[in-house]
């Protein structure tokens, strides 16, 4: 027990502070604790949260990947524009995430072999992808696209009463939580972001589990990208703007360090779910979305100086 | 009549989150002094000095400073009342200049109004480092891009720039070369005639009986005793610190010396600083290299490695030509590398001693990519045991351990591959005479396994006492092959420093 406590101390603060917000959001709402908005809740975070996952496997690294929201309107516009072509709509969804693969591969070779750091190497291609996405859709969002059940299921789909965007994004948290618990990769980005000297000397290809890392998020983001674009049965070119924020909030709000080698994505789902509760919960209230970001912004705040206090 | 004592600390006990580091202290320095702080690795020295400087909180325990009790509750009070330390770790900031770090928190200004007079800083420092004999550093170097010693003397000339009474050195040789030594010496004596005292904490005896009044002697926490050095003796002193007799300082050799295994070929850096390197090390041969620092022995090592680029030359593993693009393709190959600056390149400081062995052996403890728990905890608590590291478990951040623990976790990582070759650079800096031991105990325990060592040391008595050969480098070339029966401290020093 002693050892549960010490081995998640990190994500021990993000947890109460759900909890906390959960009750209080509970106590002035009555519709808050109902299953629908629960699940409602889940949904509304899943897009937040994929994109936070590879976020965290950035972070970790000790990098940032400021491109995700624009990765995720080019992925979804390209993988509109096949549907509308009359592809297989789950061809054009493969064909969507690879492209996201990548476009991430792109920053994590701009970032490796240009020696570029991250922000800025990430600041340009968020901009250069933005404008090929514009350049792409002429600026007009991309209707009219399959009506396959497939397609439809993704964004609107249930399973045994739980919304299918959640579906995946429980998988995917699964599949990168066992990654980063129990695999040689994980063990290279958590070491890399320790000390990425030391990394090398220990024989570990920094440059390739970068890309990696970069690609995988890239992937995640375009993945998140179709779960709007079946949502709203349209690829809006605008889509994913400053998505970045919320998914760094997610990640720091849930306990990693931006210093890198410390985290986990646990604290990320929790900081998603944060997050979330408060947007849905301030919504209920009818608090004004004005308002809305200034408490946002603020446990953003709370959060970092509290982890600064327990070191 | 009794002099009050500069500093007097009594019964001062510490602990870390239940660990129990120092009990019921006592320590005392008289002014004008040179005291030795000795003990084995974790016996608590940098502790009591952190306690003594206001980085750490005592739990309980007197601390005066001139008959006055004190509180100090950061370092900065105590640099006011005169009490300056040079710390075991590093405190330089990589991307600033020399004179930037020199004046840092200090920096000078033209009268009040806070604009930086650059041109007296670099004077000063300029000053500062030639007194210490130093004249190879500007104060316009980028401080992380020199050596470790170099870095050091920075410290030094920062610590010894300040008016202090009393300067306390957390090992500070542990990176100096034996030149270097010699002029910190004397700057040391000569501040101790004008009434500064010393707190001097080092693994090297022969330091301590060179310039020490003092010896006051920790383990496990516990005060032992202080003894004038004149007075004791170097059995004695041993035999208070590790609580036995510990016999002969360099354990005896009996491997047997075979065929060639590593072959280093013509080897030129890309930078210029080495060229033609060409050496062979046999089975269950030790290797020494020494050098003044500067020589290039480290970017040597690096560059076999396949750490830094080559420009020319080849590296041979049994005959057969080894691809040197990134450490890894030497590991596979079976080589190691102990790399001599443990803080920047051994290790990673936040994470636990179970993931720092555990990463060169992620291959060993894991399948088809998978960590296998089992074999990571076996691994790494067997060689936590083979090399007798002092935790708290295999848990502990490695940033916790004292400096001679963390190089112990830095060695059982790179054992845990099972080198044919294994290249040690500085192994036993920061290590306590105990260890030391150990450690050249493993180093004859691997070579009558067969294995070949390469064995960087800036210890003369180290490599004499150690190797079977020795080769010399002087500014980037190898000046001299040297068997053990014919070398000493004389002839390697000559060609140390370029004569033949
Ligand atoms: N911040 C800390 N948290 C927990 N344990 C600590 C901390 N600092 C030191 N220790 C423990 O205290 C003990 C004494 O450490 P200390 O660094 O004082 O030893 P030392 O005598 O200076 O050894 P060395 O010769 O290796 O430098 C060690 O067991 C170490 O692990
Ligand atoms: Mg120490």
């Amino acid at each position: 027990m002693k050892r549960f406590i010490t081995n998640n101390i990190s994500i021990l603060g993000p947890f109460i502070g759900l909890i906390v917000f959960s009750i209080i959001l509970g106590i002035f709402s009555d519709s808050f604790f109902t299953f629908d908005n629960l699940l409602n809740l889940l949904r509304q975070i899943s897009v937040n949260a994929l994109i936070a996952f590879g976020m965290t496997f950035v972070i970790l690294t000790a990098g940032i990947d400021l491109s995700v929201g624009s990765i995720l309107a080019l992925g979804s516009a390209l993988t509109a524009g096949l549907l509308t072509s009359g592809m297989d709509p789950i061809l054009a969804i493969i064909i969507g995430l690879l492209i996201g693969f990548v476009l991430g591969a792109i920053n994590g070779l701009v970032i490796t072999k240009g020696k570029v750091a991250p922000f800025i190497a990430t600041l340009a291609t968020m901009t250069i992808y933005r404008g090929a996405t514009l350049v792409y859709t002429d600026g007009r969002p991309i209707t009219g696209l399959s009506d396959s059940f497939s397609f439809q299921m993704i964004g609107k789909g249930y399973v045994f009463g739980i919304p299918f965007p959640v579906i995946l994004m429980l998988i995917a948290f699964a599949i990168l939580y066992f990654i980063l618990r129990k695999t040689v990769f994980g063990r290279q980005v958590y070491a890399i972001g320790g000390n990425e000297e030391a990394a090398i000397l220990s024989g570990i290809k920094a440059d390739r589990v970068k890309i990696w890392v970069y690609s995988i998020t890239g992937m995640l983001s375009v993945l998140a990208g179709i779960i709007l674009t079946s949502r709203l049965n349209s690829a809006q070119p605008t889509a994913g703007s400053s998505f970045e924020l919320d998914a760094i909030a997610a990640v720091v709000i849930g306990g990693t360090s931006l210093m890198g080698g410390k985290g986990k994505i646990v604290g990320t789902l929790i900081g998603a779910l944060i997050i979330g509760v408060i947007d849905n919960g301030l919504n209920l209230l009818n608090v004004s979305s004005f308002y809305q970001q200034i408490v946002k912004g603020g446990i953003i705040l709370l959060a970092v100086l509290l982890d600064r206090r327990s070191k | 009549m009794m002099v009050t004592p500069l500093v007097e600390m009594v019964g001062v006990s510490k602990s870390f989150s239940g660990n129990q580091v120092l009990h019921n202290v006592q320590f005392e320095v008289k002014k004008g002094e040179i005291h030795a702080l000795m003990g084995e690795n974790g016996a608590g020295k940098s502790t009591l000095v952190k306690v003594l400087t206001g980085i750490h909180e005592r739990d309980s325990g007197q601390i005066k400073v001139n008959g006055g009790e004190v509180h100090f509750t950061n370092p900065k009070q105590a640099e006011a009342r005169g009490i300056v330390v040079i710390h075991q770790e590093l405190n330089i900031i990589p991307h600033l200049t020399v004179s930037q770090n020199m004046f840092l928190g200090k920096e000078l200004t033209y009268g009040r109004s806070g604009i930086l007079n650059h041109r007296k800083m670099k004077a000063l420092t300029e000053e500062s480092l030639q007194k210490l004999g130093v004249t190879n550093i500007s104060p316009d170097d980028i401080a992380g891009d020199l050596s470790v010693g170099k870095q050091q003397m920075i410290e030094i000339a920062r610590a010894l720039a300040t008016n202090a009474e009393l300067i306390i050195m957390d090992e500070p040789t542990a990176a100096l070369t034996e030149r270097e030594i010699a002029s910190l010496f004397e700057v040391v004596t000569d501040l101790k005639r004008k009434g500064v005292a010393f707190v001097y904490i080092s693994h090297r005896m022969e330091e301590i009986f060179q310039i020490c009044d003092r010896i006051t002697i920790l383990r496990d926490g516990e005060y032992i005793g202080t003894e004038n050095i004149s007075d004791t003796s170097f059995e004695q002193v041993v035999k208070m610190m590790v609580g036995r007799e510990l016999g002969e300082r360099f354990p005896a050799r009996k491997s047997k010396i075979g065929n060639i295994v590593f072959e280093v070929d013509n080897l030129s850096s890309k930078d210029g600083t080495f060229h033609n390197v060409s050496f062979t090390v046999k089975e269950g041969e030790i290797l020494g290299v020494a050098g003044l620092m500067g020589a290039g022995r480290t970017e040597v090592m690096e560059t076999i490695f396949g750490y830094r680029k080559k420009d020319s030359g080849s590296v041979k593993l049994n005959g057969k030509e080894l691809k040197m693009r990134h450490p890894n393709d030497l590991i596979n190959a079976g080589v190691g590398f102990i790399t001599e600056d443990r803080k920047s390149k051994g290790l990673v400081l936040g994470s636990s001693i179970r993931e720092n062995i555990a990463l060169v052996n992620l291959k060993t403890v894991s399948q088809k990519g998978v960590i296998s728990n089992k074999k990571e905890r076996d691994l790494v608590e067997n060689l936590i045991e083979r090399l007798h590291v002092r935790t708290t478990g295999k848990e502990q951040e490695v940033k916790s351990l004292s400096g001679g623990n963390q190089q112990k976790v830095v060695i059982a990582k790179w054992l845990g591959i099972n080198p044919k070759v294994l290249i040690l650079d500085e192994p036993t800096r920061g290590v306590d005479i105990g260890a030391k031991k150990e450690i050249y105990s493993i180093i004859n325990e691997l070579t009558e396994h067969g294995v070949a060592i390469i064995m960087v040391s800036s210890e003369l008595p180290e490599i004499l006492g150690v190797s079977d050969r020795i080769m010399v480098l002087h500014e980037g070339s190898v000046t001299a092959f040297i068997d053990r029966e014919d070398a000493d401290q004389e002839i390697i020093m000559l060609a140390a420093t370029g004569g033949n």
